[in-house]
């Protein structure tokens, strides 16, 4: 066997590879659409070894920067063929803490194996698979990378423990500095926790990230609502934190405003998905928090999001569940293999059909939603067909239970407990460099932008946190540092000016 | 309580019953005292396996560091706190202040209405109100004699106060709307009216001061799961908009709500309230029971 450091072998082609995907072990559709177990079960050594094979190691590397934080994937996919595991995960882990959670929720097919080589011609290199076999195969051996962290002296406040959250601490943490993340849930995690349902991402995997985010230095404290509780303001003026950081998340969900909207049945994804996931409602009584059950589903929605409550009502033991979006499946935002497993489990995917009202019974629980059908027009500013109404096209669906996953807007409380500058959609406005309106606070994610996705939620937390280090003076490690142009004026005692960290003198105010 | 929980959470320092279905429990927190205005509430969580449940927050002292709730034992997990919960306990979860805080203006002369569940809450208005230099009435409204609370608690921080119960066991015979009638007509220039408690209720007083056109906020509390804006639970129609109770509220103009459609929306757990209620009662008879109390705690 060569190592990484050997002689390689001659350059791979494509006739050479295994040609076709090694599939996944997914749990039997009509099965796991009974319960909350894994539907992807995952590689097995031999699987990762054989899709391993598969890539090319092609000098262009498109995958790498098609990945938002710029994993070395070669590199790991090297590491996996050179049966060196450990070092496949160190590789990972040089840019990404937490494998096991994007190697299953990141839109792969739009990021690194979008771009893949390989899939110009097969199949791409199913990179996402190989790197959740990596961080499960860590969490299993108990690997972590815990760095000798020489201590910085800076303090820095994190509000909101979600990926975007997640990642910049850890790399504050990293750089030495004393991390808090604030949640106002009871446990952290975020949209991880309350929103990806255990069939795509286990809670347990979740705690295993956090957990060596704690082995880091970082500290969780939960039930604290940052705003209301204490201000930003108060974190940077009276609690002694040298940079604060905003991944709060988007936190609004949106309804369309269509009569019926207030019909008991009728509810967000999230508040569906939190009840469930979170809260343990599918275990009622044993739990308390309630959901009441429908037996026939209508979500309106073809995202990511959309897919997880099509796919928990029916786990939940729904009789029918369909989906609504008022584009094709073309349009449709969620990953590919998402739709395809709710397919697979039985959802009934209404295409080009948009609500135009909810009805309801005496009782005022919704009974049926009368939908239009629509059409495809010209491309709007998203660059997508816009969808027109077809006249006279209108027909009722039967349901008990509607649920809203068409998207979030911003969540006011940051807005209106600080004096931070908005956008005009009530955002966090923020620079390239995530800098908000107020020095020393940052902020990312489906905050600044609206609703993403995890890995670019996550991409903005690491993104900030670089930003960060250089408003705190700390030199960031991932860049070669390069003395700056302007000589002798822009340094002191040879001492790069900008790199303001090695004295810190804090006023009594 | 397992050892894990008394290391963590949010310690009960005192309690007091005011009925077979009403108590107080003063929690621990001071940062939360120090944050707390009068109209705010909180999301508590009693046990690891428990349903977060929005509170009215009844009085904060930032002296001591403590909260103060009033709860009534209706649901499941309201009754099993009032069962369980001692002092020294902790509570799992305990988060906010939640909510915007009561606007607390420069009216001269403020009705403050509390019924039922409303009356513990509307205390810290009615105190905010007499800080800012207000001419305060109280109207309380209790089913009798035996259930009236904090009537000494009011009388300190208002210049009148207005008892009424269902059967004039004490104060006035009827509803808080008698109470409010009585007021309006002593004094027709109350500029403000602050009502609190379930919303049949509140809807009765909003009907009772629009004749008279006196502003009339009212303190919505509907299902609600995270009490931070990302739900959507607890949805309510403010004339013909819908605002989110939990970030947008709690308060607002009772002239606006729709009360008909925040009644309905209360039903929404009605079946699953039953049942946990019925397996709640069931599993009460079975501690009773000298052999199985052993197994259940």
């Amino acid at each position: 066997m060569e190592t990484a450091n050997g002689p390689r072998k001659k350059k791979k082609t494509i006739r050479m590879i295994p040609q076709a995907r090694t599939p996944a072990l997914e749990q039997d559709p009509q099965e796991r659409a009974r319960n909350f177990k894994e539907v992807n079960c995952g590689y097995r050594v031999e699987d990762a070894q054989l899709e391993a094979e598969r890539c090319l190691m092609c000098p262009d590397q498109p995958c790498v920067r098609g990945c938002p934080v710029n994993i070395a994937i070669p590199d790991f996919i090297q590491k996996i063929t050179d049966r060196d595991y450990r070092g496949a995960y160190d590789v990972i882990t040089a840019s990404n803490l937490l494998p096991s959670v994007c190697g299953r929720v990141c839109p792969q097919e739009s990021q690194c194996e979008g771009v893949c080589t390989v899939g110009e011609s097969l199949e791409p290199v199913a990179i996402g698979r190989l790197e959740r076999w990596v961080g499960d195969l860590a969490i299993k051996e108990g690997w972590s990378n815990i760095p000798y962290i020489e201590p910085s002296g800076f303090r820095v406040g994190i509000v909101g423990s979600g990926p975007a959250g997640m990642a910049c601490a850890a790399d504050m943490a990293k750089a030495g500095c004393e991390v808090t993340v604030y949640e106002a849930f009871h446990e952290p995690g975020g949209v991880l926790k309350y929103g990806i349902p255990d069939f795509r991402l286990p809670n347990s995997i979740v705690d295993e990230e956090i957990g060596k985010l704690r082995q880091l230095g970082v500290r969780f404290e939960c039930n604290t609502l940052v705003g209301r509780l204490f201000t930003i303001e108060q974190m940077i003026e009276e609690m002694g934190f040298h940079a604060v950081f905003i991944g709060t998340g988007a936190g609004y969900p949106s309804f369309s405003g269509i009569p019926g909207e207030n019909l008991n049945g009728v509810l967000s994804a999230n508040e569906l998905l939190t009840r469930c996931n979170l809260m343990h409602a599918r275990d009622f009584p044993s739990y308390d928090t309630p959901l009441q059950p429908g037996r026939h589903v209508a979500v309106i929605g073809a995202g990511n999001t959309a897919m997880d409550a099509l796919r928990v009502c029916l786990r939940l033991g729904a009789e029918t569940v369909s989906c609504l979006y008022r584009r094709s499946r073309t349009e449709a935002p969620a990953r590919v293999e998402e739709v395809h497993h709710a397919e697979e489990e039985g959802v009934q995917f209404h295409w080009l059909v948009s609500p135009v009202e909810l009805l309801g019974d005496e009782q005022k629980n919704v009974r049926a939603v009368r939908c239009v059908r629509m059409v495809l027009g010209e491309p709007d500013e998203s660059g997508r067909r816009r969808p027109v109404p077809e006249p006279g096209s209108e027909f009722e669906i039967e349901t008990d239970m509607v649920v809203y996953a068409i998207g979030t807007n911003a969540n006011p409380i940051i807005g209106q407990t600080s004096k931070l500058k908005l956008n005009k959609r009530g955002y966090i406005a923020t620079d390239e460099s995530l800098a908000t309106s107020i020095p020393g606070v940052f902020a990312g994610g489906d905050i600044v932008t609206g609703a993403a996705t995890v890995i670019q939620a996550m991409g903005a937390g690491r993104r900030a946190a670089c930003s960060m280090k250089a408003f705190l003076g700390l030199r960031d490690t991932d860049s070669v540092y390069q003395e700056r142009p302007g000589g002798a004026a822009a340094s002191l005692f040879g001492i790069d000016r900008a790199e303001h960290g090695y004295a810190r003198v804090r006023l009594p105010r | 309580m397992n050892a894990n929980t008394q290391t963590s959470g949010y310690e009960i320092v005192a309690r007091q019953d005011f009925s077979d279905v009403t108590y107080l429990l003063e929690v621990r927190h001071p940062m939360l005292a120090k944050a707390a205005k009068a109209g705010q509430f909180v999301i508590v969580m009693a046990s690891e396996h428990g349903e977060r449940i929005p509170l009215t927050i009844a009085d904060y002292d930032r002296d001591k560091g403590t909260i103060t709730l009033v709860i009534q034992a209706v649901g499941k997990t309201t009754r099993e706190m009032q069962r369980d919960l001692k002092v020294g306990d902790r509570l799992v979860a305990l988060v906010g202040p939640m909510g915007i805080p009561s606007h607390i203006g420069h009216a001269k002369k403020v009705l403050c209405v509390g019924g039922g569940l409303g009356v513990a809450p509307v205390f810290p208005q009615a105190r905010a109100f007499k800080e800012a230099g207000a001419y305060v009435i109280g109207v309380l409204g209790f089913r009798n004699k035996d259930l009236v609370f904090w009537d000494d608690k009011f009388g300190a921080v208002c210049d009148e106060l207005i008892l009424c119960t269902d059967d004039g066991s004490t104060g006035l015979k009827g509803l808080v709307t008698e109470g409010i009638k009585q007021a309006i007509a002593k004094h027709p220039d109350i500029e403000e009216c602050v009502a609190i408690g379930p919303p049949i209720m509140m809807k009765g007083c909003a009907e009772a001061t629009r004749p008279h056109k006196i502003k009339t906020m009212v303190s919505l509390n509907p299902v609600m799961v995270d009490g931070t804006g990302m739900c959507g639970g607890c949805r309510v129609k403010i004339g013909e908009v819908v605002k989110f109770a939990c970030v947008d509220g709690p308060d607002f103009d009772g002239h606006q709500v729709d009360f008909d459609d925040l009644m309905v929306r209360l039903q929404r757990f009605k079946p699953t309230e039953r049942e946990a209620n019925e397996k709640f009662n069931e599993n009460c008879r079975m501690r009773s029971i000298p052999d199985a109390a052993g197994g259940a705690t």
